[in-house]
């Protein structure tokens, strides 16, 4: 029950925090609209060509505004000097990474519904029965992001070079789940159902396991390290 | 005050790089005492007080509280700390209050609303529980973290400058609830670079020096001007 207590105590701090300050989001949303732009003049209202490009498109504008964000995550610590309180807390570590995977997982969620809007605006894209799958394959691909990220982003919370390192460690561990994203939003668009896209779906929550798993148990070597 | 004391430093040498900032320090505190810390900067006061808090390891030597090993069983030792650091431990964009919260629910207590008002009343921040931490002067942020250690009750406090960055009246508040602590049981290491009235607190004066503690002495009736003599042999000389 404490474990719970301290993991929503930590998302519930980040959550409150970035809702007062608005300093990520913010940035996401500009971001995230500039991004839209250079696309949108980029691709031009070929339908076909659209078509094409738009699942890795849309996938692009998700990783790069969640590397902006989960760079964060621990900044936030060390600029309040709040990090060795983090340290110094009892008990196990990995309830402060739940709690921040939490966070982060919120805060991409906002910003992705509010990209995936704007793309369905700007390329005039009927989602229609798409919707359901693509909100699974969204889940699931930010979930896989977010929690690699979150480990990496306290991993190199210290280093001098972290701006270059984080998306350096973390873009190769997640060629799993770009690839799974990416194909499974693919046929998703072009109109096939969630079944039919069942093995890239498979493949994306077998690794978001391993992800999670693996920093849940790692976390604590992270942080005190 | 008890006995047995509950901080003990053994021999404890720690090196940076092939840097010895500290060279066989050796430490002990007992339950309801106040060590007072001196030393110029990079003597390894800081060092010696993170090697306690769990966030160094030493290179050499034990350091032990409550008779655990601060370096092998660091989750044992960490719910019986209070740490005052540098920094204030808040966040700019919460509340006091929820400050004091988040704190708290972090460090596995269960602390109701009453006593949260209470612990903001008890460090004179009652009319500002509600404003955010970012309208806060610096004394009043130390307030604030003050307010979160005393919520924890900790067996062992320990205070990186305590008194830094408070005026007159906060540093008399601060020197009473200080001597509280002490009163009920709880070993205190400070440290400090002030000669003055604040060292009113400490039972025990200790000056680090050369990596080492280059003398030790009871307080006793000693005043600012005999510890600035004693200082400036011990502290000075070997620097």
């Amino acid at each position: 029950m404490s474990y719970a207590r301290r993991a929503l105590a930590i998302a519930w701090k980040d959550l409150a925090v970035e809702r007062r300050s608005k300093e990520t989001l913010n940035a996401l949303v500009f971001f995230s609209l500039l991004l839209l732009f250079v696309f949108q003049f980029t691709l031009g209202s070929d339908r076909e060509r659209l078509a094409a490009v738009l699942p890795g498109v849309l996938w692009l504008g998700f990783v790069l505004s969640a590397l902006l964000a989960l760079g964060r995550t621990f900044l936030v610590e060390r600029e309040h000097d709040c990090w060795e309180g983090l340290l110094l807390a009892p008990g196990d570590k990995s309830a402060i990474y739940l709690g921040k995977l939490v966070g982060n997982l919120a805060l991409m969620l906002l910003v992705e519904a509010l990209v995936l809007g704007l793309f369905v605006v700007f390329f005039d894209i009927d989602l229609g029965r798409a919707l359901p799958g693509l909100l699974v394959v969204v889940l699931l691909g930010t979930l896989g992001l977010a929690a690699v990220g979150t480990l990496f982003a306290a991993m190199t919370a210290n280093i001098r070079a972290r701006e270059l390192l984080f998306p350096v460690l973390l873009l190769p561990v997640q060629v799993p789940v770009l690839l799974a994203t990416v194909k499974a939003t693919e046929g998703l668009l072009q109109g096939e159902p969630l079944g039919a896209v069942a093995h890239w779906v498979k493949l994306l929550v077998a690794a978001d396991t391993i992800y999670v798993v693996l920093s849940l148990l790692t976390f604590d070597v992270v942080l005190e390290g | 005050m008890s006995v047995d004391p509950i901080v003990r430093v053994v021999e404890v040498r720690k090196v940076f790089g092939l840097v010895p900032v500290l060279d066989g320090v050796s430490l002990e505190i007992r339950g309801g005492e106040a060590v007072a810390l001196l030393g110029a900067n990079g003597a390894g006061k800081t060092t010696l007080l993170k090697i306690l808090a769990t966030l160094l390891r030493p290179t050499r030597g034990t350091a032990t509280i409550a008779g655990h090993d601060v370096a092998r069983a660091p989750e044992a030792v960490r719910p019986l700390l209070g740490v005052v650091a540098h920094g204030a431990w808040v966040y700019d964009d919460l509340t006091a209050r929820e400050n004091l919260r988040f704190w708290s629910t972090l460090g596995g207590l269960h602390t109701g609303a009453d006593e949260l008002t209470a612990a903001l009343a008890g460090v004179g921040l009652e009319r500002a529980a509600d404003a955010r931490v970012r309208t806060f002067s610096a004394g009043m942020k130390r307030r604030l973290s003050l307010a979160r250690v005393m919520l924890a009750r900790p067996r062992v406090l320990l205070l990186d400058e305590p008194f830094a960055g408070l005026d007159q009246r906060a540093k008399k508040w601060l020197e009473e609830r200080l001597e509280a602590l002490k009163a009920g049981g709880a070993a205190l290491l400070m440290v400090t670079h002030s000669f003055g009235r604040e060292l009113g607190v400490a039972d025990r004066l200790a000056i680090l020096a050369g990596g080492r503690i280059a003398l030790e002495t009871p307080r006793g009736s000693l005043g600012p001007d005999d510890i600035q003599r004693l200082y400036a042999v011990h502290a000075e000389e070997a620097s």
